[in-house]
């Protein structure tokens, strides 16, 4: 038996839309599968893991809360692997972005105003467009492939901020804990409503995502991006520079990445600290994907990996299972992903027949 | 309706109703064919008639949906290409299936079965290429070699085989007539020794000259079964293409405006190890003139076209002059707002990009030229949709394009109706000067003619237009001026009614130098 | 033994995982494919070895299950590109996000455990000579066996028939299938022993190099060894260099600190990664190098028309 795959003439509307629903559900019985196998009854496990967290307002606040770097990250990573720019680096760009906006409550910790906040965004935005220039220029100007260059600087970075926290940065306050000073107040993202923890830092990724969506579909330049991602030759036919998309794609994801760090530290965790992201930046690449690297698509996509979390925290305090159950579904749902995408470019055949050696003429 | 060949004894090799499908897209359909021992055999027909594919199932890359083959009266199923080959079939694709990075004789050895030391099989090629009039050098890189050297190493791969039946898809579209002559010699004695040859092509003259019969298909159907030379061009073309396909007309305007696309000592060096440089090109071409660039593959013209586009600029500004202004410097969307439109060689994933739709590929083109009609909100760049579909409709009404739906992705247009589009696109803008590289590259007559009789029609209407081709045919057909490329450099041009096919191809050996002398392997 | 001998001797540990894992992914992408998964696939191969080795008490089994998942991790990674042409990039990640957090299931009730130390097997005579006698001839058999498989992948990649097969198809895979070459069999038994390569080498992480098992131990080894394949330009012999290179720059930061030199561990531990982007400018620059030494085919679907 063979399976056999016979391009579309048109990629498959209908697969579109349905590719990522057809993950999920696969997703859920693979991970029932994975619960039974541990041992744990599997309706009960998936039932914590995916319906409980949306039960109850606290927990759809941690929702939002997890959701909302994640759609920032992802919205930007889909905008760069639709120009075929792999920024595989957007963890470090998250963490450049969290100690560039962290240096004016921090150093000068003293100054207190209502600009603080605003400066401190935008300071997480240009350290992560600087970061991410970092492999956007190797890429450009030496022909090096971002993917290695821009992971590489993730160890770098997680690397600075430990050393930043334990030493130059350490709050003199914290009893040798490697930690900065708590931010002020006005440092603060504030909360979007009082029934919980989600900040301000959840709308500004609704917002972003919209704007990019609105990009993409309505003006030129993302009719540039998606050319670009699709044929080079044809982008420099239509006058269009790929050298330009780099810095641009690659500017642009490391900015919202570094957003989404000055975001999380500030409201979140209200100071820096050696581990500031559960893999933020890595499961973004999933939701940027499974949001089929739409900015629309990424805001339900970021929404449902944010639940995975929230999920695997329940899960590991109802029925003991491991935090690392978080972790394999996520890697199995981008897997299904990636499967069922298949079926969007191509029909898939299985191919019973096996090839005779009789005379007779060519039946296949 | 096969004859039964002029010897009269049963075939080499026979083919009954074999039919190829590719979903509900019939490729061959119910083909009837007969090849003799010692009969070079043509295969005519139009692009997309059916030939490769036919081919392709007689060598075991594509299995037949129905059907059968007979091969010395026994009906065979030939599963792979290796089966093929120990029946005693060889065949020598149109596109070469040659590795870059790995030396002759190991491109050799691979289709070779195993068992034959690596030593043994550079020996054997070597011999062999010189005894067929085909000398090869087999530790030469293939990346080093010019297109006619790489189809000899087709040719002596598929001989080393000791094949009875040799297939050869379109050889001549890729040799200069010179080489081709020396093509016609090798299978001069190709036959002397017995063997059969199917010769593809849709080249009336060559047939007529070497081939004893000939089967022609047309949408994948048996049109025809003849001895070309009782025929004439005109009866093998109506069983090619059905119709009396319109000849163009390209009566010339007697008057000559203004040079409107000038190139003065352009140079620019090759981009990657294995493209040409072009060296001091010169050339002139004025309103309603047809300057035609002849040139067999690999000589530069890709290069030529980027370098007058503006897709890779060079830095000597007056390189490049249109409507009299230095655009040497300058990228493609500033020639573009200078008044030249530009359709280049290929047309999935360089004019058009085969993923997106029509109205798409229509702002692909024309984004800056038409930015006031196209866009909106300045800065912004808002895409007029419902503009930019009336404009593509009328392009595909005005080109005759077949296409399924509205707006259909480009890529599930047949080569020909994508092609009328894609140049119907930037005749719609009614350009001063047009620069064309292979118009009708893998078009059918019909479109082919269509696109022709637009270029002269718009020299006519007093637009300068640049066409680099291949096909000498259409060359004479639309020229006014003809010049040829080679190795990066152009001859002087001449005006079309003083230019042969045997100049043209002195023109084409003599700037190279060694193309003359059939010892030298390669000049490298 | 000198300082000399046991600085090298934790060289030669350090680059150890390094060249297999570099190794195996050399031989898959000379057919043309790009497997970023390298890094899940090395640490599902350390945790897999470790509990192996902590089930049954011997780390040579655990060595062969490290190498087993290794593989049969990797044919996800197969099915996925081969058969269904899914994007190789996103797929390989897929498969490093997929093995991070399975292996930190498998390994998870072993962790912080001390494990069955592999021992190592001395070569008589040789082991003898003086000063590179221990240094060489008294290794673990890992060692030994990275040594004897970047030779072997030499010798087959350019004096066998098969290897010939496997630089035509990363040449170009059209061609190859159209002179009948099995193009997809031929890739999948190529990242099969890819993962099986790297699966070892994360055997030699948690059985020689720690040997615990700590989870993401791989500590980005995995990409590390794709840089280090676009080093060797895509040659055996020099992945054994550019391993070692690596590894001598990757174990400095234990001896810096030995040494008592001033300057903080996060930066010595962040030399490894910083080489490896300067060593990617350097090697990649120059463009038309780089085009004449990749693999044509690397990293673009094929699906065969029949």
């Amino acid at each position: 038996m063979r399976i056999e795959l016979e391009k579309r003439a048109n990629p498959s509307r209908l697969f579109s839309f349905l590719s990522p629903f057809l993950a999920l559900l696969l997703t859920v019985v693979a991970g029932g599968i994975m619960f039974a196998l541990i041992g744990k009854d599997p309706v009960s496990a998936l039932y914590s893991f995916f319906v409980e967290p949306v039960l109850d307002i606290w927990s759809l606040h941690e929702i939002a809360i997890k959701a909302a770097p994640l759609i920032l990250i992802g919205a930007g990573l889909s905008i760069c692997y639709r120009s075929n720019n792999w920024n595989i680096g957007a963890e470090g760009q998250f963490i450049a972005g969290a100690i560039a906006g962290s240096i004016v409550p921090v150093v000068f910790h003293d100054w207190h105003s209502p600009l603080v906040l605003p400066l401190m965004l935008v300071f997480g935005m240009i350290g992560g467009a600087l970061y991410a220039a970092v492999p956007a220029f190797l890429k450009a100007h030496m022909n090096t492939n971002e993917i290695l260059t821009s992971l590489m600087l993730v160890y770098i970075a997680q690397l600075f901020l430990d050393w930043l926290v334990r030493g130059p940065w350490r709050s003199p306050d914290a009893y040798n804990f490697p930690v900065t000073r708590d931010f002020a107040p006005e440092a603060i993202l504030p909360e979007l409503v009082s029934s919980g923890r989600a900040n301000l830092g959840f709308l500004l990724a609704i917002v972003a995502a919209v704007a990019l969506w609105i990009m993409m579909r309505y003006t030129l330049k993302g009719f540039e991006i998606t050319v670009l991602g699709q044929s080079e030759r044809a982008g420099r036919f239509a006058g269009f520079s790929s050298k330009r998309m780099i810095w641009f794609s690659l500017l642009l994801s490391g900015a919202l990445a570094g957003l989404a760090g000055i975001s999380e530290v500030s409201g979140v965790i209200g100071k820096l600290q050696p581990i500031i992201s559960p893999g933020y930046g890595f499961t973004a690449i999933i939701v940027a994907f499974l949001g089929r690297l739409s900015p629309l698509g990424v805001i339900a996509a970021g929404l449902f990996l944010a639940l995975t979390y929230v999920g695997g925290e329940a899960v590991q305090l109802t029925l003991s299972v491991s935090d690392k159950a978080t972790r394999v579904f996520q890697g199995l749902l981008l897997f299904f992903v990636l499967s069922c995408d298949t079926l969007i470019q191509y029909k898939i055949r299985l191919v019973f027949s096996r090839l005779t050696r009789s005379s007779e003429g060519g039946a296949q | 309706m096969s004859d039964v060949g002029a010897s009269g004894g049963s075939p080499l090799l026979a083919v009954r109703s074999l039919t190829k499908l590719f979903g509900s897209f019939a490729a061959c359909n119910g083909i009837d064919l007969d090849i003799q021992p010692g009969e070079t055999h043509a295969l005519l027909g139009e692009n997309g008639a059916g030939k490769s594919t036919l081919v392709k199932m007689l060598f075991g890359v594509l299995a037949p949906t129905s059907g059968e083959i007979l091969w010395k009266g026994e009906p065979v199923r030939i599963a792979s290409p290796g089966a093929a080959r120990r029946l005693g079939i060889g065949m020598v694709f149109q596109h070469f299936s040659l590795f870059e990075a790995l030396t002759v004789a190991e491109n050799i050895a691979l289709s070779l079965p195993p068992g034959i030391s690596l030593s043994r099989v550079a020996d054997e090629a070597a011999t062999l290429s010189r005894a067929y009039g085909l000398p090869l050098d087999p530790k030469a890189h293939v990346a080093d070699l010019s297109v006619g050297e790489r189809q000899r190493i087709e040719i002596v791969r598929a001989l080393l085989q000791n094949p009875e039946l040799i297939i050869l898809d379109e050889p001549t579209s890729v040799l200069t007539p010179q080489e081709a002559d020396r093509l016609f010699e090798t299978l001069a004695k190709l036959k002397a020794e017995g063997r059969s040859v199917l010769y593809i092509s849709h080249r009336l003259e060559e047939v007529q000259r070497i081939c004893d019969r000939a089967t022609v298909l047309r949408h994948g159907k048996v049109t025809g079964a003849c001895d070309p030379r009782r025929e004439t061009p005109a009866s093998l073309a109506r069983m090619m293409v059905g119709s009396d396909v319109a000849a163009v007309s390209a009566a010339g305007t007697a008057v000559k405006g203004d040079v409107l696309l000038e190139a003065n000592h352009l140079n620019a060096a090759a981009r990657t190890p294995f493209a040409v440089s072009l060296k001091d090109i010169c050339l002139k071409v004025r309103a309603g003139e047809v300057l035609a660039i002849a040139g067999v593959a690999g000589n530069g013209q890709g290069e030529l076209f980027d370098a007058l586009s503006g897709e890779f600029p060079v830095s000597d500004a007056r390189a490049v002059s249109i409507r009299g202004k230095a655009a040497g410097n300058l990228g493609i969307t500033a020639r573009r707002l200078m008044g030249a439109g530009f359709v280049p060689e290929e047309r999935h994933g360089h004019a058009a990009v085969p993923a997106l739709p029509l109205s798409d590929n229509l702002v692909l083109a024309r984004n800056q030229s038409d930015r006031k009609t196209f866009l909106a909100g300045g800065i912004l760049g808002i895409i007029r949709n419902a503009v930019v579909r009336i404009a593509s409709r009328r392009i595909s009404e005005a080109m005759d394009v077949r296409k399924s739906g509205e707006d259909p992705a480009a890529g599930s247009l047949s080569g020909g109706n994508l092609q009328k589009y894609i140049v119907g696109r930037e005749l719609d803008r009614q350009p001063a000067v047009l620069i064309v590289n292979q118009p009708t590259w893998g078009v059918d007559a019909g479109a082919a003619s269509r696109i022709r009789q637009a270029l002269v029609d718009l020299a006519k209407a007093g637009s300068a237009v640049l066409v680099i081709s291949q096909d000498l045919d259409e060359i004479f057909e639309v020229a006014t001026e003809i010049a040829v490329i080679s190795d990066g450099r152009l001859s002087n041009a001449y005006p079309a009614q003083d230019m042969t096919r045997e100049k043209i191809g002195l023109l084409m050996g003599g700037m190279h130098g060694n193309e003359t002398n059939p010892e030298a392997a390669h000049a490298h | 033994m000198g300082m000399l001998e046991a600085i090298l001797l934790t060289v030669i540990t350090a680059a150890t995982p390094l060249v297999l894992a570099s190794i195996g992914e050399l031989v898959t992408e000379r057919t043309g494919v790009l497997n970023l998964g390298v890094e899940g696939m090395m640490v599902m191969g350390a945790a897999l070895a470790f509990s192996a080795t902590q089930l049954t008490g011997s780390p040579y089994l655990g060595i062969l299950a490290g190498i087993a998942g290794g593989a049969l991790f990797s044919l996800l990674f197969g099915f996925l590109t081969l058969t269904l042409v899914a994007n190789q990039v996103a797929t390989g990640l897929a498969l490093t996000i997929l093995g991070l957090g399975v292996s930190g299931q498998i390994g998870e009730p072993y962790a912080g455990m001390s494990g069955a130390k592999l021992q190592p097997i001395e070569i008589p005579l040789l082991a003898e000579i003086p000063f590179i006698g221990p240094l060489l001839f008294r290794q673990d058999i890992i060692f030994y066996l990275s040594i004897a498989i970047v030779a072997g992948v030499n010798w087959f990649l350019f004096r066998t028939r098969a290897g010939l097969k496997v630089r035509a198809i990363g040449d170009n895979h059209a061609s190859a299938h159209a002179l009948g070459i099995h193009v997809i069999r031929t890739r999948y038994l190529a990242v099969m022993f890819g993962g099986a390569c790297a699966g070892l080498a994360g055997a030699q992480l948690s059985l020689v190099y720690t040997p615990q098992w700590v989870e993401n131990m791989s500590a980005g080894r995995g990409w590390i060894a794709l840089a280090l394949v676009v080093f060797a330009s895509w040659r055996p012999w020099r992945v054994l260099l550019g391993g070692y290179l690596f590894g001598a720059v990757s174990i400095s930061q234990l001896h810096a600190q030995a040494f008592g030199i001033g300057i903080p561990s996060q930066f010595l531990s962040a030399l490894p990664y910083a080489a490896t982007v300067v060593v990617l400018i350097l090697i990649s620059h120059n463009r038309r190098t780089t085009l004449i030494n990749t693999p044509a085919s690397l990293g673009k679907p094929f699906v065969p028309d029949r």
